[in-house]
């Protein structure tokens, strides 16, 4: 069964963004799992899924659960005056659980700044996802580690680098694949639409995948597109999918489709997974002064992990001791999170000149023996003793 | 050696990078079977294939963001921006992408690309043609700024640039592709002077002459003209723009305690500024006059039928060493 936004669920239609002010094709909207909890059929899309067991079905949830308790976590962390900023992603916990764990290990990922699910999937060091935030570097990981980019603070930026390294793997002969985030407000930006250009051009390996979550900050989707996002598209000649974002089991499949696409030399695919950030942008915003309170009703009533949490519980497996289980892995994780943030030692003061350069700079390392000088004028070993940064 | 023109000897030196380093490619629009506007590219794709010399869409961010994603990937971009003016679309992808990425990434994450930009005027061209936007990149970290002004420097730095672990904006001085010079392609790029370093071209005594790029010729005829009045300059070519090798400079300017910076850039916040601050911080007391600036205007460059009257000539750059001098000179009495 294909719903259309109508049949999603709930009293949203009116607000959806093929509603009035968005025309166009009118995609219909892969679902698999309703709101209710009803695991409906897709002759197209089952196939993709049809191995996922239910104890696949039941580590998805637990992905889900424990995505939020980061997020609530670190919110509260940046309350505390842990973190200067925490960009939330409730409610877009399916959107990333589904598309990452479609993924190799040999994928590359290149995120936007919201993709803190996906890093928890891609096995990023829980303290790491924090340290931009808390304001200790600049990037948390190394990349090569996880396969996984440095988060992405230019809106859209990272449409064209994922291209890229996707010409690159083509170059290389290899069958992997790129998938890059971004969301609703960077369709308009001139990098992603060139991105599309040169990815269809070249017919790289790659996978748009776009988390429409209905605002970019203050501006509304319809402020970005006239059209459905997923017919952006087309007018690219890039094959593209309008899915439920809330929907686990949907943006597994249509991810699927694309990556499985891309691995046989079909080019590039656009997703729209559409979804709904119910959170502020960062902590630093207040949804109240643009947001109608109803919308976010709306929205709370097609929730990623109610579903599942409902399909499970239809299936006869939310059992006490699984939910115990997922509360349990849960709290440890927000455990470790905490832990990794207060415990993150602060940069130490020459720390500001490494890495600027791989090779030596000869203004820099002026500028940096003249600073570690005033600070060795304190008497303070730290500085005094500090041995110059590698760059 | 070789008698070579400047355009012909970056073609050599970009066909050994090629042939040295299978990571090495090349992408720009109409770099491949055309050769570039310039021909500086002429023949490569066809030695090399479409996928080592990729002719790309019409699309300066797109370019240069898709090396980022291939400097990820573990390649050695090589990009061009087909004239000075067409740079500024990508210019954030250049100055908080290309720029940032080592920093951003702790060090994990090189973004070893050349960005090749042919610049300055002096060629009649539209607007959009004939601009010098060195000083923008010189003044943002994480980059590496270079010039060659010779065909042999031109053959040399660019694999000096390409095999360099940092991002490197290299500038080309168009109005110079056709002269023709001595070039020992045989020349290792490693034993060779290092692309950092700025290079006395004519030893002088009286006053120190810094040029670079397209004026580095203008500065030398300046310099032969000079002597015949009898005035001794020194000529340095800068080479490298960010950093300048200031320890040369200095080493001229306390010899002969005078300075004349000489660019086709505005004045106002170029690269003539920071030579003058830098060198007047380093060697206050060797100084026997104000460094002086001879530049171009502060104005949107200009329709081709006046360029003369903006680019600086000979005559400029020899009326500011006679200002150095304290000679009779354009702007004798305005200084009390």
């Amino acid at each position: 069964m294909v719903t259309d936004d109508a049949g999603q669920g709930g009293t949203a239609a009116g607000q959806d963004n093929n509603a009035g002010h968005q025309g166009g094709a009118g995609h219909n909207m892969v679902q698999l799992i309703t709101p209710a909890g009803e695991r409906v059929s897709h002759p197209e899309y089952d196939p993709w899924v049809r191995d996922v067991s239910d104890e696949q079905l039941c580590s998805l949830y637990e992905d889900l659960v424990v995505i939020r308790r980061i997020d609530k976590e670190a919110t509260a962390l940046q309350r505390q005056g842990e973190l200067g900023l925490w960009p939330p992603l409730l409610g877009q916990e399916a959107s990333q659980v589904g598309s990452v764990r479609s993924l190799r290990d040999d994928d590359f990922i290149f995120p936007s700044y919201r993709e803190n699910g996906v890093a928890y999937c891609r096995g990023v060091d829980l303290a790491d996802i924090l340290r931009v935030w808390r304001g200790a570097a600049s990037g948390g990981w190394d990349p090569y580690a996880v396969n996984m980019a440095i988060p992405q603070i230019v809106i859209g930026a990272q449409t064209l680098h994922a291209t890229g390294y996707a010409m690159g793997i083509q170059n290389d002969g290899a069958d992997s694949a790129a998938i890059v985030y971004f969301g609703d407000g960077a369709t308009s930006e001139g990098d992603v639409n060139e991105a599309m250009v040169f990815a269809a051009s070249f017919q790289v390996p790659l996978v748009f995948f776009c988390q429409n979550n209905h605002w970019a900050i203050s501006e509304p989707v319809r402020l970005q597109s006239h059209t459905q996002l997923v017919d952006r598209g087309a007018g690219f000649g890039i094959p593209s999918m309008r899915v439920d974002g809330n929907d686990v089991l949907a943006v597994m499949a249509a991810t699927r489709v694309a990556l499985d696409r891309a691995r046989r030399g079909g080019g590039p695919t656009f997703i729209e997974a559409v979804t709904y950030r119910m959170g502020p942008h960062t902590t630093a915003d207040d949804p109240t002064r643009y947001r109608d309170p109803n919308e976010l009703e709306d929205w709370a009533a097609k929730d990623p992990i109610g579903r599942v949490h409902a399909l499970l519980d239809r299936k006869g497996l939310f059992t006490a001791e699984f939910e115990a289980g997922v509360r349990t892995k849960a709290d440890a994780v927000a455990r470790e999170l905490r832990a990794g943030c207060v415990g993150m030692p602060d940069p130490e003061p020459l720390d500001v000149f490494k890495h600027v350069y791989s090779t030596p700079n000869s203004w820099l390392d002026r500028q940096q023996d003249h600073y570690s000088r005033y600070l060795a004028s304190f008497g303070d070993p730290a500085g005094a003793t500090q041995e110059k940064g590698a760059r | 050696m070789t008698q070579m023109t400047f355009a012909r000897a970056i073609n050599s030196g970009l066909r050994r990078s090629l042939d040295n380093d299978p990571k090495v490619l090349l992408m720009g629009e109409d770099i491949g079977t055309l050769g570039g506007v310039f021909r500086v590219t002429d023949g490569l794709q066809k030695d090399f294939g479409k996928h080592r010399v990729v002719d790309t869409p019409l699309a300066e961010s797109g370019i240069v963001g898709t090396a980022v994603g291939l400097a990820y990937r573990g390649y050695r971009p090589v990009v061009e921006i087909q004239f000075d003016g067409f740079v500024y679309p990508a210019f954030d992808q250049i100055v908080s992408q290309v720029a940032k990425m080592h920093y951003r990434s702790r060090g994990a994450v090189k973004m070893p690309i050349t960005i090749r930009i042919p610049f300055g005027g002096g060629i009649g061209s539209p607007e959009h043609h004939s601009e010098s936007p060195e000083a923008y990149f010189a003044h943002t970290a994480g980059l590496r700024v270079v010039t060659p002004a010779s065909p042999q420097d031109a053959h040399t730095m660019i694999q000096q640039a390409i095999s360099c672990d940092d991002p490197v904006v290299f500038f080309e001085p168009k109005r110079r592709y056709h002269d023709k010079g001595e070039v020992d392609e045989s020349l290792d790029p490693n034993s060779a002077t290092p692309m950092g370093q700025a290079r006395v071209v004519t030893d002088g005594s009286d006053v120190t002459l810094v040029a670079y790029g397209p004026l580095v010729k203008t500065a030398r005829d300046a310099a032969t003209a000079a002597a015949d009045e009898g005035v001794s300059v020194e000529v340095i070519d800068l080479r490298s723009l960010a950093p300048v090798d200031f320890a040369t400079v200095e080493a001229s300017v306390r010899k002969t305690g005078r300075l004349v910076i000489t660019h086709e850039a505005g004045q106002s916040g170029g690269l003539g500024a920071e030579v003058a601050a830098s060198i007047t911080e380093r060697c206050f007391y060797h100084l026997e006059a104000a460094p002086v600036r001879i530049t171009g205007f502060d104005v949107p460059y200009p329709y081709s039928k006046v360029e003369m009257h903006h680019l600086p000539n000979l005559d400029r750059i020899l009326d500011g060493v006679d200002r150095a001098l304290g000679r009779p000179n354009s702007l004798s009495g305005l200084e009390g």
